[in-house]
Formats: structure tokens, sequence, C-alpha cells
């Protein structure tokens, strides 16, 4: 609750340091009482009210813990840059992730907001929080694993053998080796599962079933 | 036009026009596992269009946009090849179609992280995985399928034989491809074939189907804007709304 009060009381610093900047046309910033500039500090907060904006088709966890928000820039004027990462190229979610950014900004005061595109470094769910796997796992999706299991099926390689026909074998004999990783059953925690389909309701998903309590279950992929 | 926006436009039609092709699939796939899929990969490609379409339209400078790409443009204009406006068929058609193209295109977008222009490279490395995901999947099931049963055996063969000649086009490099290689953007042909050659050899073996001639005649003409009539009927269809109701927006 302390958060929650302490945020909405920066609110109107936050517009009517934008207002300021309109109206006078200052570009100075107002410091902030520890010193640090008030940027520094609405960054903070817009960190935190990102943090409850949450993922369209996951709704238990947050675009941050998602590790989808890359970074938050405040001007001088108030206005803020919010750089954001695709998950997957084709993902019909980053539209709706862009507007709830915008939407959630707006509300909390911040009158102009642009969004970034950052497509490198790609995005991995290695950039997952542990709140954000432990709240999966509570709304029954089995987390990513981490990348010790190379879903690429390259990375394990040493580079000079990329292009060489040792490489290209294990194209293939990777392929179907690890496209099955193990996999903890989000229902009852056994590692007795198996993958029912590569693909499931969401580019993000795989589909398992448990051997073990036989639930059918979403695996969010290691990507 | 530019030689860049020319290569940029051929990756990005490719994309689009396989991904328009797997829509078709959807609600129709043989089972639940396998609709998913395709229209998962379809929506993969359709980013990565995007991806590409964003870059050329911003290199061409001449005010238009990705749609205006999609949607505008008329059949000699496309630059796809012509393996990917190759009918859906039965689904060895449609699975070795994409298992011929998921091949290349894996090599490619490997190869395209290391070009020397940092936006290909980017959106190369956010691709990389899907492409490397998709090529996992149809060379999986080119092995169920062509060591599954009598029937899809002789399918899957069937559809080998017959999509064989469209997929040397990715190899036939033009003026435009070799400007793209002498300014360090795109692999040369030779040694991307080569990975292919090997990678589909070893499939087509693990999966007991026999490998067409590497030397073998191939189409092409794609790339250049000369399609064959599949294009029309899959462009009449994807261009409908924004050629019967011009700007309409969702």
């Amino acid at each position: 609750m302390k958060a929650a009060t302490a945020i909405a009381a920066a609110a109107p610093a936050v517009r009517s340091a934008a207002d300021a900047a309109r109206t006078s046309g200052a570009t100075s910033v107002t410091p902030a009482k520890d010193g640090r500039s008030a940027a520094a500090g609405h960054a903070e907060q817009i960190w935190a009210w990102l943090g409850a904006v949450p993922d369209p088709e996951i709704p238990v966890i947050s675009i941050v813990d998602l590790g989808i928000v890359r970074d938050v820039r405040v001007a001088d004027d108030g206005a803020c840059d919010v750089t954001i990462t695709p998950t997957y190229s084709g993902c019909p979610a980053m539209q709706v992730i862009a507007d709830a950014i915008t939407e959630a900004l707006h509300a909390h005061g911040v009158t102009t907001v642009r969004l970034h595109n950052q497509l490198s470094p790609a995005w991995t769910t290695d950039w997952m929080s542990d709140a954000g796997k432990a709240a999966l796992r509570g709304y029954g999706i089995a987390p990513p694993a981490q990348q010790v299991i190379d879903i690429s099926g390259l990375s394990a390689w040493p580079a000079g053998a990329r292009s060489g026909s040792a490489a290209l074998a294990a194209v293939s004999r990777r392929a179907r080796s690890a496209s099955a990783p193990t996999v903890a059953c989000p229902h009852c925690g056994s590692t007795d599962t198996e993958i029912t389909s590569q693909f499931g309701s969401t580019p993000c998903k795989a589909l398992y079933k448990c051997l073990a309590c036989r639930e059918p279950f979403d695996y969010f992929k290691c990507h | 036009m530019d030689h860049k926006v020319n290569y940029l436009l051929r990756l990005g039609d490719n994309a689009l026009i396989l991904s328009q092709q797997l829509s078709q699939w959807c609600g129709k796939g043989p089972a639940l596992e396998e609709d998913m899929a395709l229209t998962n990969v379809a929506l993969d490609l359709l980013g990565q269009t995007r991806m590409w379409y964003e870059y050329a339209a911003e290199l061409e400078g001449a005010g238009r946009d990705e749609d205006a790409l999609a949607y505008l443009r008329d059949a000699h204009e496309f630059k796809n090849c012509l393996l990917l406006e190759q009918p859906n068929g039965n689904y060895a058609d449609t699975l070795v179609r994409q298992f011929f193209f998921d091949a290349w295109h894996y090599f490619l977008i490997e190869a395209l992280t290391r070009s020397s222009d940092a936006r290909i490279a980017a959106i190369a490395e956010k691709s990389l995985k899907e492409v490397t995901y998709h090529l996992r999947r149809s060379g999986d099931l080119m092995v169920r399928l062509g060591d599954g049963t009598e029937v899809s055996h002789a399918r899957t063969q069937a559809a080998v034989n017959e999509l064989w000649m469209y997929s040397g086009e990715v190899f036939a490099y033009d003026a435009v491809d070799e400007a793209m290689v002498a300014a360090g953007v795109a692999p040369v042909a030779d040694e991307l074939r080569a990975q292919w050659l090997a990678h589909v050899g070893e499939i087509l073996a693990e999966a007991t189907l026999t490998m067409p001639p590497a030397d073998a005649w191939m189409q092409s003409g794609g790339k250049q804007g000369r399609h064959s009539e599949h294009l029309g009927y899959i462009l009449a269809e994807m261009q409908f709304l924004q050629r019967a109701y011009p700007g309409a927006q969702w």
C-alpha cells in the first residue's frame, strides 16, 4: 500500500513538470529532494507503473517480469521514452502491449509517451524474472527452463564447427534429442512429462502432458 | 530500384507469400497440433515480413509503408521464389515445400546475423530462434511421414520429386544478390547451397526418401517478378479488402 501511495502522489509532479516545460519553454529539471534529477526519480516510478501492466495473453505476469521493457528514460520536459523488444516477430500481443503502456502512463499523468522497438539483442526467456516464473507456475503454465537447454541447437557448438559437416549432422541429431527438455508439471511437480505439440495457443507456448497426474499443461518455451 | 531495397523485398515477399499459404490451413489441419503449428509458423513469418518491409520502405523513401507493399503491388512486382507460390496440395506437398524453404531460410538467416548491415543483422538475430524451431519441426515431420506408412511415404516422395525443380531458385544469384554479397550484406550462394544439400540429404535419407539429383534443371524467375498463375490467385484473396475498400482499417 505504501508503494502505491507514493506512486499516486508522484503522478501530479510528472504532469506539472511537463506542464511547466510546455508553458514556460524551460528545459531545466526540478531537482528531487535527495539531490538526484527528477528525471531519474521519475524513471523509477515509471518502471513501477509498467510493472503493473499485465501481459495481455498471460495476465498473471507483467510486461516487466516478462522482460519486454528494456529501457525507460524521462526527458527534461517530462516526456517518457520506453524501449520495448518483441517476444516473437509476429506476436499479435505486441501492439496491445504498446497501447497498454501508453494508456497506463497517460493514466498516471505522463502526457508524452514515445515507444521504441528494439530488435537486438533479441528477447530471451532468460530475461524473465524469478517472480514472473513463479507466477506462471501458479497459473498452471510451466515456466521456461534456463538456456542450459539450448533451444537453437547451435550455441553449444564451437564457432568454427558451424559450417562443417559435423555441425550439419548435429542440427538434426540435436533437433530430436533437444526438442523436448525436462519440464516439471506445474500441477503436481513431477518431471515425468512429455511433449504433445511443439506449438500451442500462443507463439510462446508448447503443449505438454504430465504422465504422473495425467493433466495436460502449457509450457512457456525456452527462447 | 536500389539493390538493397530489392533484396529486402525478396526476403519479405518469400515470408509473406508462405505465411499467406500456411494461413489457408487454419481450421483445416489434419490434426489439431498441426493446425496450430502451421498457423504459428505463419505468424512468425508475417512478423518477419513486417520487419523486412518496414526497412525496405524506409530505404526506398517513396512514401510506401508495409501495408502498401503487401496489399498494393501487383503480381509482377512480387519477388518471392516460385517454390513458395506452389499450391498447398495435400499435407505432404505443404510439408515438403516448408522443409525445402526452412532449410534454406535457417542457413540464410544464420549467415545474415553477420551481415555488414546492422539493421539486417538485428532482424536476422530476432528471427533466428524462430526459423530454427521451424526447421526442427519440418525436418522431424519429414522423417515421420517419409518413414511412416506406405501412403505417407509415397505422397511425400511424390511431393519431393514434384517440388525439387523449385528448390534451386534461392541459390540462383543475379545482379541484386551479387551486389549484396559484394557489400558483405548477404552470404555467397555456394556455401548456402552446400549446407542446404547436406542437411536436406541427411533428413531425406533418414526419412527413407530418395533425393533427386542435385544438378537437376531448376525453375527460376520469381525473384525477377516472373511468376506462375498461382501467385495471382493468392494475391486476389490476400489483397481483396484493400483493393475493394482502399485505405480500410481494422
